[in-house]
């Protein structure tokens, strides 16, 4: 199952589905990576409302994805995280440290915005 | 007695996210709330990992677990692989033979409420787990 990875300005947006596997986390990664290069974009969101499980698998490719990302001098947030999800994550002792997180879409290009502005 | 069981053979990581799913529904339909059966699926999705990452394949069986006043879910991963050689290592926080994170085990552990592992170096590992409905 793919995920598809839309452009939007100088961002690039992932919309994860439900059940991703292990070898879907990974296309997503390399996706992604050449598409920022590709497009010379600023900012990646990655969506994953619709995510059943944020197992260890799924939130060390996430961490990965954001710093591959921060060294081509682009910023990632992640958004839509699920509190049930979220209250999972903890337990079983994840933390997506030194990832930015959001609400949702909105909240995330705004606070891509926010970064673009300082960054200038 | 536990009246359903349900088994999943594990060889791939397309398999990881069958047999979570099936912990899913089969914890739903046995009450679980949502944020319960997430629980437990992301435990499913944790102990069918380390079965393809470090012994090539197994099993996930899912079953219900019938107290005398409550009802439950009993998980059992169980393969052939290579076994773990020091038990109490592995279910430590942040200890990995693979550089990955070392969370799965002990992580597993806190999700759930029951936590058995049995591992013999060359014949294989077997980790029940049981989560009781609130
Ligand atoms: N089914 C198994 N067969 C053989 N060895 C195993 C098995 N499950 C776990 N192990 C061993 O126990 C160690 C700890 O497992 P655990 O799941 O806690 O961490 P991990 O798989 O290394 O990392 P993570 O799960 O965080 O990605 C593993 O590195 C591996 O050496
Ligand atoms: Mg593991």
């Amino acid at each position: 199952m793919e995920v598809p990875i839309l452009k939007q300005g100088a961002v690039l947006i992932a919309t994860f589905q439900a059940a991703l596997s292990d070898a879907d986390l990974n296309h997503l990664r390399s996706a992604l990576v050449q598409q920022v290069v590709r497009f010379r974009s600023r900012g990646v969101i990655v969506d994953v409302t619709a995510m059943d499980v944020m197992d260890s698998f799924a939130s060390r490719t996430l961490r990965e994805i954001a710093h591959i990302i921060r060294l081509r001098g682009a910023e990632t947030v992640i958004v839509g995280i699920q509190p049930e999800v979220a209250f999972a994550m903890v337990q079983l002792g994840l933390t997506l440290e030194g990832v930015a997180t959001a609400l949702d879409l909105e909240e995330g290009l705004a606070y891509l915005n926010q970064k673009f502005k300082t960054m200038k | 007695m536990s009246r359903v069981e349900i088994r999943v053979t594990i060889s791939s990581d397309q398999d990881i996210v069958v047999a979570r799913q099936k912990g899913r529904s089969l914890a739903l339909e046995l009450g679980f709330s949502s944020g319960d059966a997430t629980l437990i699926a992301t435990a499913i999705s944790e102990l069918a990992r380390n079965i393809v990452s470090y012994a090539g394949s197994g099993q996930i069986a899912l079953k219900d677990l019938q107290g005398s006043t409550r009802v439950g879910i009993t998980v059992t991963a169980s393969d052939t692989g290579p076994g773990i050689p020091n038990v109490s290592q592995a279910l430590r926080d942040g200890f990995s033979t693979s550089g990955s994170l070392g969370l799965g085990l002990p992580g597993v552990r806190r999700l759930m409420d029951e936590f058995e592992i049995d591992s013999k170096p060359g014949q294989g590992t077997r980790v029940v787990v049981k989560k009781w409905r609130p």
